[in-house]
């Protein structure tokens, strides 16, 4: 027994030394922006949002809501998505990646949403949602606060054989796996109503968003672009860490991953296809073509034909020619242009009326912090994924 | 005419009116249809009222009588251990000037075909606030005499200044510990009997404090004896579903810094779509989840 013990020990600081090189140019550009970020990050909390963002009273959310929350969640729309087609479809083939996507959507929560953290005002309040101080039971943050708990949890119950297999406790990975089905079809419900609360946030405030992205059905349109945002990053995710990783895979991975992104691109183009449609249908029903011949019709159109029915063509071409290349620009674009959309609503089409000098831009704290909260979430993925069997075979 | 007070202290024994759209009932009533309010509505609901109800106590401002002392700024900074206007600069008025943190009210000039006009500006009170609906720890809260008032549990997400159509709440961005600063119509006062600060201090009576319905008559009463003094208007009645705050004007509210665009739907009802399926979601996906698992599900 001591003996197991001295050997897990053994095994854990050993695990926890660096593998592969050091000095590469990922590492050398990356790190000097998570030291400054986490530096950042003091300044912040010890002398406020006013010292560290451009954030106003007019404008009250930036990039860190913008970009880490509302689009990192989006972003991390994958894991449901495929589990989804794993472990309810039992769609057998993509069995494949569906670790990677898991754990690169546990760990958007942890990141990005945790970024949350850093624009909370009162930061030290945070857990008052949880414990009752008190409950705010009509309020679509309530909601979507409590499910971002759950997720994470169901997330790390999800990817936990996986830790228990890297640890060798093999009674336990029989355990946790019997767990997967429950908690993928619980993490599901909970994706569905807090991918689409995330836009019911924003829905009161009506007055002060541009026609053109204001309809009731802002909830359908967040859920719908959550599907193609997730897939897009999987097949992002994928394609890099198939390249950087590639020792850990054989010839035949490879060639099926290759497949398996073939499909995911002609899903996209499907789900893609479907958002521009309900988009199309809020412009008639609302006769929105009104608006259309100014700045802000201008952007519009820029986001929904350039970002959404652009890649959703590129997606197509690509998924018939198998041309991965153009289904990677596609996933990008697609992805952009999630970003767009998101920043729309919290800081662009919001108060559109507002001059440009009382609009809001990030402030280079922001942005740095930003980075280094998405460095950081790649240094850990690169950290799991080269001990644990994330991507290589299981035993 | 020197009945004329500060204050309506007791209705004028009319019945119910239809006027008012959204009492205290209904707004609980509306506020209460949360996501776990749904299931959890007797345990963490308010508590059904017994005897008689409360109405919603406001405030009618007249801006053809104000003359821009800054009385209810004076007022307003001592009722609340702000730092004191300096009332005297008159050039203050070249700029149109928003509340702050340390300065929940303010007067603003406003040059109109009517010659000068003088509008305060503070939290307009809302019947069904978008800011209490969108607080998740209730610190933004509705009291049932009417004020909308913060309390320290807040997380400082800042989702009510998000949601707020009258851009009234303001978050001390440079403290490390801040807090959201706006109007709380006085309720320390209210609650006891009192009145608002800025109404008792208004020396020309441009300020009217009253329940709703009273408020509402007199606003009505004033233009039909002066109609020509008048732009035939009551800016709060019906505004995103009615605010305690009431303005009358005599020109048109667009001139004097009012968004007139903004309808009179609550702002809260435009989530409940979204509020009322979720309980459906969490219920029904879940089968059908499961039921796909298990038709899907290969012979091994």
């Amino acid at each position: 027994m001591m003996e197991a013990e001295i050997n897990l020990k053994r095994f854990l600081l050993n695990e926890l030394k660096p593998k592969g090189k050091i000095f590469t140019v990922f590492n050398v550009v990356t790190l000097p922006i998570i030291i400054a970020g986490a530096f950042l990050i003091f300044y912040r909390i010890f002398y406020g949002l006013g010292a560290t963002t451009n954030l106003s009273q007019s404008f009250p959310w930036g990039i860190w809501i913008g970009f880490d929350v509302m689009t990192g969640v989006a972003f991390a729309g994958g894991a449901y998505v495929l589990t989804f087609v794993v472990y309810i479809l039992n769609a057998k083939k993509y069995h494949l990646i569906i670790r990677a996507t898991v754990l690169n959507g546990f760990l958007a929560y942890v990141f990005y949403a945790g970024a949350i953290f850093l624009d909370l005002g009162r930061w030290w309040n945070i857990l008052n949602p949880l414990i009752g101080n008190h409950f705010g039971v009509n309020s679509v943050l309530f909601l979507v606060a409590w499910h971002f708990l759950l997720y994470m949890i169901a997330e790390f119950i999800e990817f936990s054989p996986v830790i228990a297999e890297w640890l060798n406790l093999q009674k336990a990975k029989k355990v946790l796996s019997a767990l997967t089905v429950g908690t993928v079809i619980f993490g599901i419900t909970l994706s569905t109503l807090h991918q689409s609360g995330l836009g019911a946030l924003v829905m009161m405030a009506k007055p002060n968003i541009h026609p053109l992205w204001y309809t009731e059905f802002i909830p359908i349109l967040f859920f719908v672009s959550s599907i193609f945002a997730g897939l897009s990053m999987v097949i992002v995710e994928s394609s890099i860490s198939h390249k950087v990783f590639s020792e850990q895979l054989n010839e035949e991975h490879k060639k099926e991953v290759d497949d398996i992104i073939l499909s995911l691109s002609r899903a996209c183009a499907g789900a893609l296809f479907g958002y521009f449609f309900l988009k199309l249908l809020v412009f008639i029903h609302g006769k929105h073509w009104v608006y259309i011949f100014s700045g802000m019709g201008l952007w519009y159109m820029v986001e929904v034909i350039g970002f959404v029915l652009f890649p959703c063509f590129l997606f197509l071409n690509g998924g018939r020619y198998r041309n991965l290349k153009v289904v990677r620009v596609a996933a990008v674009l697609s992805m952009v242009g999630i970003i767009i959309n998101r920043f729309n609503y919290v800081f662009i089409a919001y108060k559109w009326y507002l001059p440009l000098s009382e609009r809001y831009f990030p402030s280079i704290s922001e942005i740095v912090i930003t980075l280094a909260i998405v460095f950081a979430e790649i240094w850990v993925f690169r950290w799991i994924v080269n001990r644990m069997p994330v991507l290589r075979e299981s035993t | 005419m020197h009945s004329m007070d500060r204050v309506i202290k007791k209705r004028k024994g009319i019945k119910k009116s239809t006027d008012i759209k959204i009492g205290r009932r209904d707004f609980f009533r509306l506020t209460g249809s949360g996501v776990f309010g749904f299931m959890l509505c007797n345990l963490f609901g308010p508590k059904k009222s017994q005897g008689a109800e409360k109405e919603f106590y406001g405030v009618l401002c007249d801006t053809t009588r104000c003359i821009g002392c800054r009385a209810c700024e004076f007022a307003c900074a001592e009722a609340n251990n702000h730092p004191s206007p300096d009332t005297e600069d008159k050039n203050i008025f070249d700029k149109k000037r928003d509340t702050t943190v340390k300065q929940w009210t303010v007067v603003n000039r406003y040059k109109t075909r009517a010659g000068d006009v003088f509008v305060k500006r503070q939290c307009m009170h809302c019947a069904l606030p978008a800011c209490v609906s969108a607080c998740l720890v209730k610190a933004m809260r509705k009291r049932e005499e009417g004020p909308v008032t913060w309390d320290k549990n807040c997380m400082g997400c800042r989702l009510c200044m998000f949601s707020c159509p009258f851009d009234i709440p303001k978050f001390e961005y440079e403290s490390a510990y801040p807090t959201i600063e706006k109007c709380s119509m006085c309720w320390d006062r209210i609650k006891v009997g009192g009145y608002p600060a800025c109404v008792m201090a208004c020396p020309q009576e441009a300020l009217l404090f009253g329940t709703k319905r009273d408020l509402i008559e007199e606003a009505r009463t004033r233009i039909y004896k002066h109609p020509s003094k008048y732009y035939h208007y009551i800016f709060g009645e019906h505004e995103v579903g009615g605010t305690c705050w009431l303005y009358l004007s005599s020109v048109p509210f667009e001139e004097i810094g009012f968004r007139t665009d903004m309808g009179n739907t609550p702002l809260p009802e435009y989530t409940t779509g979204f509020l009322y399926s979720v309980p459906f979601v969490l219920v029904l996906w879940p089968l059908f989840l499961l039921a796909v698992n298990r038709i899907t599900k290969r012979e091994d």
